[in-house]
């Protein structure tokens, strides 16, 4: 136990599976000094968005939104790259006391004039928010001036965490998929894909199951897209969610307005994965989906259930903590583990959802440390107590967990293999033994200075 | 030479970050320091993401979590809290607070919410920093000499004369500046480097994890730096309003001997002349046997080196050393970027690339599609700065030799030495090898497409030319 001690107010975040009855507090501002691990309103605006290949991104702001966002997932495409460039207004002094707006007009002016882009986000950061540029004004003018769309993003810094940038980026969805044929909706058998952001390529390998099984995927929102794909969205006649942290609030207003029903899946390990292909099989509701389905299972299945067998005979018994930014992942994550024989001890999320702390708490087992929005005080302690094998976080808590001797699980964006679908669950698996079963932790453990 | 307009309307992918990321480094490089970015949440999570990829360790930073209503009533409570809690898990022995865009924004007075608090809480062993550094105000470079300058002026009190050197450092590697301060050690110079981030932020595994890290400037000796001999500052490019060093001359009169960072042969004699200008101390035999096996390196490699055309971008002050180091070598620059002004590299580098054969592109306030297209015309085959650099290598194929901040797709961006005579010598090697590497892999396919080829047109003059360069001088 760490001799720090704890922050007043963050008692109501963390709750004991079993010990206490009340619900866990979530989805509040942090407080002030706790090194919350979370990211702001802008970047979960971005992180949404940024994977529609053919559009510009530009940020309305100073030079570091811009600079620490470049290329900010490792979203592939298959087709234009134009997502992967960072552009700013580059706010200075003179424009935060004389306001952005003539320089936002000439940045969109400039980048119509060399890209020719069909579409351009513009993202409010904080400060724009405060100076009070007119963003709805100026990309109003510039849409009819070149003739394409110029979608502003209200993605101000200080108006809460990233989830209110995942409604910022959804509201900006929503604007850019409104058809101009209303005729059309709902009209296809298609389905759309919301919440891949085609990391490594998980949105392809998804999209391929599917069209195994004879279902085709309108688009995906928003892994891969481009502006002509999203333009066709309402078209679809079911939307499927994986990562309803960023997306649940889109799928609900297109359920609303455009009448298109949505259902949760997971394709984040081996029961996770069969079970939402089998529902999206369900829906569709064609017997020869339904067998093609069966069929695609039983295949993958055949010769990854052995793989992953031979990974939990390796790893049974470990023990893993748990830090994601979304709610979903975690409840994945938990299902995953077990796959694999291995015990959830400690599980957090930066910006995890009532209902999704309700699953995770009835998924959990007795003794699991449940957290809101943890800073790095708590996870060294919950790790240690707990006596985790291994962390699953971002880029932030890796180097943590390492100086703690514990094994280290990537779930970041930056991450350059999928572990979505089947060949997902054998990469997660491998990528578990690589870690806890490395070489160097027989050094380490045996202690660090005077053991030699 | 600077040919371009200082004012912009888009940058298209930044060569630089913002003023309060340059600011965390030097105050988690002094004993018991500890930041708190008084903001929103995200720009503290942000710049912990880079600095922690770039070091591979924890980087606990703490924000001021700046809401809607502390945005429009004033983030006062929320600083106040922070400190509260930042004290309560850390219990730090400094505190640097840091603007940003926002609190700069709404107008907050953080010299007089540090004075009140600390009265308020009636707390006499802990020092509070604030730095003004508006994300907007600069980039990171002078975010970290401005919050120096600061941890020192807040700090240094009037001291009787004593035989120490002031050393003060930019935002270098931490294995540069262990070898700085070996090299001091190896000439018995006593010294205060501040800052201090060699142990830091490159920690030893340790049996048991400690949330502070043990090391940094202590801050008696920055107290006491005042009563040094002399400062030195590896500066030569910062603007007087941010120097350290210049605060100490002009407050207290302490020599300042401004020199570039002790990269390249040059910029080291520069180095060890100061020292030996202050302490009497000259050069002990062991370093000048490096001195000389560098002397050794560069010759061995000067053919290799003279068919590099090299862009330079980054960190002003390291982009200045670099420079130096690649006209010794012949690996002559044809763009040399910064992202912000650069305070005083346009003009330094002015005499410098008039010995250059060909033209040099200095370009100040740029970003990585001007570098991109710039180093494009002008035929460069290296790159050598930071890691987003990247840029180059994958749309123009221009290898990249990784040095300076960040350093985030490659492991060992804080044990990355390019200072001292060894250090320099280590660098050239890099520059020298992987201008061969990029030969030897497109050698045979070259040879092959320009003599053998039917449609090739072989042995025209202008396609022996373009290739000359690389080529024929090194039969
Ligand atoms: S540029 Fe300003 S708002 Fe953006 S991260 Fe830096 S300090 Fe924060």
């Amino acid at each position: 136990m760490s001799q720090a001690q704890a922050i007043d107010g963050r008692q109501d975040f963390i709750i004991t599976k079993g010990k206490q009855k009340a619900h866990l507090k979530c989805d509040a501002d942090s407080i002030a000094g706790c090194v919350s691990q979370r990211a702001c309103v802008y970047c979960g605006a971005r992180v949404v968005l940024n994977p529609i290949t053919d559009a510009i991104h530009l940020v309305h702001g100073p030079i570091g939104c811009s600079a620490y966002t470049w290329d900010i997932r490792g979203s592939l495409s298959s087709g234009e790259e134009l997502f992967r460039n960072s552009f700013s207004t580059d706010l200075r002094e003179q424009d935060v006391i004389f306001g952005g707006e003539k320089k936002l007009t000439a940045a969109i002016d400039q980048l119509a004039a060399k890209y020719h882009p069909k579409l351009i986000f513009v993202y409010s950061t904080c400060i724009v928010g405060v100076i009070g540029d007119d963003l709805e004004a100026v990309c109003r003018t510039a849409a009819k001036r070149h003739g394409i769309e110029v979608i502003p993003v209200q993605s101000s810094g200080f108006i809460g965490n990233k989830s209110a940038g995942y409604r910022a980026a959804c509201d900006a969805l929503f604007r850019l998929i409104e058809p101009e044929n209303r005729e059309l909706v709902g009209k296809d058998k298609s389905i759309n894909y919301l919440g891949d952001f085609n990391l490594a390529g998980e949105a392809w390998i998804i999209r391929d199951y599917l069209r195994q099984m004879g279902v085709t995927v309108n688009v995906v929102l928003t892994g891969d897209a481009t502006y002509a794909d999203l333009k066709k969205a309402t078209r679809a006649s079911v939307n499927i969610i994986q990562c309803a942290g960023s997306m649940h609030y889109l799928a609900g207003r297109m359920e609303e307005t455009y009448g298109i029903p949505y259902m949760q899946v997971s394709f984040l390990g081996l029961e996770d994965t069969s079970e939402s292909l089998r529902r999206i099989a369900a829906v569709i509701g064609d017997s020869e989906v339904v067998a093609r389905t069966e069929a695609l299972i039983a295949r993958e299945m055949s010769h990854t259930a052995p793989v992953i067998e031979g990974y939990r005979q390796k790893l049974a018994g470990k023990k893993a903590a748990v830090y994601v930014g979304g709610g979903f992942k975690a409840i994945s994550l938990i299902k995953q583990f077990r796959e694999l024989s291995i015990e959830v001890v400690m599980i957090g999320t930066q910006t995890g959802r009532q209902e999704e702390y309700d699953t995770i708490n009835d998924l959990a087992s007795d003794g699991t440390v449940i957290l809101d929005d943890a800073n790095p005080s708590e996870l060294e302690r919950f790790m240690t107590d707990q006596e985790a094998d291994l962390l699953v976080g971002g880029v932030k808590e890796r180097p943590l967990a390492y100086k703690l001797g514990k094994a280290f699980i990537d779930h970041n964006h930056d991450r350059k293999h999928p572990l979505s679908g089947y060949v997902g669950a054998i990469n997660f698996a491998k990528e578990v033994y690589t870690t806890v079963c490395s070489p160097v932790w027989k050094y380490v453990r045996a202690g660090g200075e005077g053991h030699e | 030479m600077s040919d371009k307009a200082l004012y912009r309307d888009v940058n298209e992918n930044p060569c630089h970050m913002c003023m309060p990321m340059g600011g965390i480094l030097p105050i988690k490089g002094v004993e018991g320091g500890m930041v708190v970015i008084h903001g929103s949440q995200g720009c503290s999570t942000y710049m912990r993401r880079y600095i922690s990829e770039h070091f591979s360790e924890p980087i606990d930073v703490g924000s001021s979590s700046l809401n809607e209503k502390g945005t429009v009533y004033g983030g006062e409570k929320n600083l106040k809290q922070a400190l509260d809690n930042i004290r309560k898990v850390y219990n730090p022995k400094l505190i640097g607070v840091l603007t940003t865009c926002l609190a700069e924004t709404i107008g907050e007075d953080i010299n007089r919410m540090a004075d009140e608090y600390l009265v308020e809480r009636q707390i006499s062993d802990l020092t509070i920093v604030p730095v003004s550094t508006p994300g907007y105000g600069g980039t990171q470079a002078e975010g970290y000499f401005l919050t120096v300058r600061e941890i020192v002026a807040r700090l240094a009190q009037p001291t009787p004369k004593h035989n120490k050197v002031n050393v003060i450092v930019p935002n270098i590697s931490p294995a540069d500046i262990r070898e700085i301060k070996r090299l001091l050690d190896l000439m018995g110079v006593e010294y205060t480097l501040c800052p201090d981030f060699s142990d830091t932020l490159d920690r030893p595994y340790l049996e048991h994890y400690s949330k502070m890290a043990p090391g940094g400037t202590k801050l008696e000796d920055i107290k006491a730096m005042p009563g040094a001999l002399a400062t030195i500052e590896l500066g030569a490019t910062i603007g007087d309003e941010y120097s350290p060093g210049q605060f100490l001359l002009d407050k207290y009169g302490v020599p300042l001997y401004t020199v570039p960072i002790p990269i390249g042969i040059k910029n080291c004699d520069t180095f060890f002349r100061a020292i030996k200008e202050i302490t009497g101390k000259a050069l002990p035999d062991s370093v000048r046997t490096e001195r000389g096996r560098l002397l050794d390196a560069m010759v061995d490699s000067h053919k290799y080196n003279f068919a590099g055309r090299s862009v330079i971008f980054g960190e002003a002050e390291l982009v200045y050393a670099v420079s130096q180091l690649c006209i010794e070598n012949g690996v002559y620059p044809a763009v040399v970027a910064t992202g912000g002004a650069g305070g005083k590299l346009a003009e330094l580098l002015h005499p410098m690339v008039k010995e250059c054969p060909e033209p040099v592109k200095v370009l100040p306030e740029s970003d990585f599609s001007e570098i991109r297209e710039k180093s494009s015309s002008a035929g460069v085959n290296i790159a050598i700065g930071h890691s987003e650099g990247r840029y180059l290598t994958e749309h123009e194929n221009i290898p990249l030799v990784r040095i300076g901040f960040p350093v985030h797709d490659r492991v060992g961006g804080q044990r990355i030495l390019s200072v001292g005579y060894t250090g320099t010598t280590l660098l050239l090697d890099r520059i020298t090898n992987t201008l061969l590497e990029s030969k030897y892999r497109t050698y045979r396919e070259d040879m092959y497409n320009l003599y053998y080829k039917e449609d090739s047109g072989g042995l025209s003059a202008t396609k022996d030319e373009v290739n000359s360069d690389g080529l024929h001088c090194m039969s």
